[in-house]
């Protein structure tokens, strides 16, 4: 996918402004977060984090060996591993596949990884018509390739008129406003596309060392069809996510959809493992496995390895005060919200998304929802640090700083900056109980009144009165 | 019982009657306060901006002017967040200050949670009669769990009801320099919360920070909002002898 994220202050504003699009957020705020709330009380929810977190870790800090597990099982069970350094890796692997099993036509449910690669793009190139099959995907792809929002609702930035809008104009059919109606519409248009694929491409939520497994979380039922049809099935994934066990995958599976969309269960959950034997009566010839770095190896052993316990369960978005307020596509890449303000800049280059680690209030709430426990701001301040460290921040900013920073260690000199700066705060409001334009920062006082100080400082006052 | 008081910055700076406030109170609870008249700032913008050998030369400081100190008190749940829970990261290569900063930090409380935890404060002398509902700061609220211990203390004014806001736990947008760097956000987060202060139809809204109290005031009164006060805990349990000294 293109970056857009140096992009991110522009865009951000933007939809800071847009009431419209904040209606939309709030009303998946509603979903989400009123039923993670309720869906984490039915379990002892900080045991279930703390032996998520425990699993994960296990399985990261072994990461060579338990990948090493995976490819025997796949492999044993008719699979084949294959790996990808990174997004150009997996669409040559990709294309390279459909050419040997002559697929003219690949149908797809929810991978995070394609969009990392770009990877419909470069189907359409190599002559493969890719059919995103997941509700929001296929909404988006009808639109002109329009990128997601969000990683697990797609299309949470579009209201229901939108979409009728869009239906009425692709489909060239009576424009219907009844959600049943409109995805029943979708489903028939689909419907071909699932009889007639040569390819079914999925991403995996999971992939289990000890059988060779993969785990895939949907609540829309096209996984399963893009899965079992077509005679050609590859599985697209970051290696970070293999589990040791089933027993694991059990645990994390009470964690993931309670936390991502409030279900105790997802609609469906598929464990799918080798190809169609003889006494089957569906499933995939053809099984590949593309398991993809780009970008997550450099991160064991770093200051950031707790991010690839990730689960991409999207409760750090949901939680997110700033996510609430401009939506996904500020961000600029795959990943928004907190996770992205994480892994946008370790995936594309920290010089190439310097706002996403800053734009966040450190409020820490997607620290506390997160199911594996990922200290998510203090992973963002690393990042602040590095850009510090590589001299990326603004001169004035760095000037500013370090002015401050040095006055601060300087008590006498502090006291008299402080002074002055009260004064000169107490000048600008003209008497009165609030500054409306403040020169030294206007971004400020742009949305809001800036309050006057007192007038003297603390320690003006608390010398005076110990003398008295 | 030596305390030391840490007013923080921008107490210093916007509001020093909320370090009056704290300090009658420490006093009316017992306490032999201290206030060394060295201390500056925490250390939190510096080290927040990434800025980590800046933050940590400021803590250092802190530490030595603080150490003597059985406890250390800031009205302020992100001062005192930093120095409980981020300053002995700061020394993670150096185990002997590392050690003096997370003995520091285990001594170092928010106001409201000192008063109640530490010296089970039984009665405040405000006087403040009418409605008010309480925002949780963010990092006292999630860095120390300061969440029963202000409401507790409200609990004691004869003259105070506590009605909750909706989202009482949401970020009000301040964020130190998120305020600045991204002013629009920030301010449509303070529009967010300032409407379910509104909603609540309290008469004041209560709160233990300074930044956040500048960001909804300012907001509130940008809003056309003249009327409902914004407290900080200190001033409300203090009462009105104490306002504008």
């Amino acid at each position: 996918m293109q970056i857009r994220s140096m992009h991110f202050k522009g865009r951000a504003s933007a939809a800071a402004a847009d009431r419209v699009l904040q209606g939309k957020l709030a009303t998946a705020k509603g979903l989400f977060v009123d039923g993670r709330r309720r869906a984490v009380a039915e379990i002892d929810l900080e045991a279930t984090r703390e032996a998520s977190q425990a699993i994960r870790n296990r399985a990261v800090a072994h990461l060579d060996l338990w990948l090493e597990r995976f490819e025997q099982e796949a492999t044993r069970r008719g699979g084949q591993v294959l790996w990808a350094r990174d997004g150009a890796e997996i669409c040559r692997l990709v294309t390279d596949i459909a050419r040997r099993h002559g697929v003219k036509k690949a149908i797809k449910s929810k991978s995070m990884l394609s969009e990392e690669a770009g990877l419909n793009a470069a189907l359409e190139a190599a002559g493969v018509q890719p059919v995103e099959t997941d509700l929001g995907e296929y909404i988006l792809q009808i639109n002109d390739n329009e990128p997601p929002s969000h990683i697990i609702a797609p299309v949470i930035h579009k209201t229901k008129e939108e979409v009728a809008d869009l239906f009425a104009r692709v489909h060239q059919k009576p424009r219907k406003t009844e959600i049943g109606e409109m995805t029943r519409e979708a489903r028939e248009m689909l419907r071909t596309h699932f009889l007639s694929a040569d390819m079914g491409i999925s991403g995996g939520n999971f992939l289990v060392a000890e059988t060779g497994s993969v785990a895939l979380v949907t609540n829309e039922g096209n996984g399963r069809m893009v899965t079992t049809l077509p005679r050609v099935h590859v599985v697209i994934t970051g290696v970070e996510k293999v589990v040791p066990t089933l027993e694991d995958l059990a645990t994390l599976m009470r964690i993931l959809p309670r936390s991502a969309t409030g279900q105790s269960i997802s609609n469906y959950f598929s464990v799918l493992t080798g190809v169609k034997r003889p006494e089957d009566t569906d499933g995939p010839e053809h099984l590949y496995f593309i398991l993809v770095d780009n970008g997550r190896v450099d991160l064991l052993g770093s200051d950031f390895q707790d991010m690839l316990r990730c689960i991409r369960c999207a409760a750090c978005m949901n939680h997110c005060p700033v996510y609430q307020t401009i939506g996904g596509h500020a961000y600029g890449w795959v990943y928004p919200g907190p996770m992205g303000s994480v892994l946008t800049p370790l995936f594309v280059g920290i010089e190439n998304a310097l706002d996403l680690p800053h734009a966040a209030t450190m409020c820490n709430q997607c620290g506390v929802v997160c199911p594996v426990k990922i200290p998510l701001p203090d992973l963002m301040r690393k990042l602040r640090e590095q850009q510090v460290e590589r001299r990326l921040r603004p001169w004035g900013e760095r000037a500013a700083l370090k002015l401050w920073a040095w006055l601060a260690r300087h008590p006498s000199l502090y006291a008299f900056a402080a002074k002055f700066g009260v004064r000169y705060l107490n000048w600008l409001a003209e008497g009165g109980d609030r500054i409306r334009v403040m020169g030294v920062a206007p971004s400020w006082t742009a949305g809001r009144d800036f309050p006057t100080p007192e007038g003297r400082t603390f320690r003006e006052l608390y010398k005076t009165r110990r003398n008295e | 019982m030596r305390v030391g008081l840490f007013v923080t910055c921008l107490v210093d700076l916007m509001r020093p009657r909320i370090g009056f406030a704290a300090l009658r109170l420490l006093e009316a609870a017992g306490c032999e306060v201290v206030v060394p008249t060295s201390q500056t700032c925490c250390g939190q913008p510096a080290y927040n901006a990434g800025d980590r050998r800046g933050a940590r030369l400021l803590a250092e400081k802190l530490i030595v002017e603080f150490e003597g100190c059985d406890h250390v008190v800031a009205p302020s749940g992100s001062c005192a967040g930093m120095i409980r829970a981020h300053y002995p990261n700061l020394f993670s290569d150096d185990p002997a200050w590392c050690e003096r900063a997370a003995a520091l930090g285990t001594r170092t409380h928010e106001l409201s949670d000192f008063l109640t935890t530490v010296v089970k404060l039984d009665k405040a002398p405000g006087d403040f009669i009418g409605t008010v509902t309480y925002h949780d700061v963010c990092s006292g609220l999630r860095e120390l769990g300061v969440k029963a211990q202000p409401r507790a203390l409200l609990a004691k004014m004869p003259g105070v009801r506590l009605v909750e806001m909706e989202g009482a736990e949401e970020c009000c947008g301040f964020g130190g320099t998120f305020a600045v760097k991204f002013g629009d956000i920030s301010a449509r987060l303070a529009e967010k919360k300032c409407e379910n202060v509104r909603t609540s139809g309290a008469d004041a809204v209560v709160l233990g920070d300074l930044g956040c109290m500048l960001n909804i005031e300012g907001k509130l009164r940008r809003m056309g909002d003249e009327k409902t006060r914004v407290l900080h805990i200190a001033e409300i349990l203090v009462g009105g002898a104490e306002r504008g000294s």
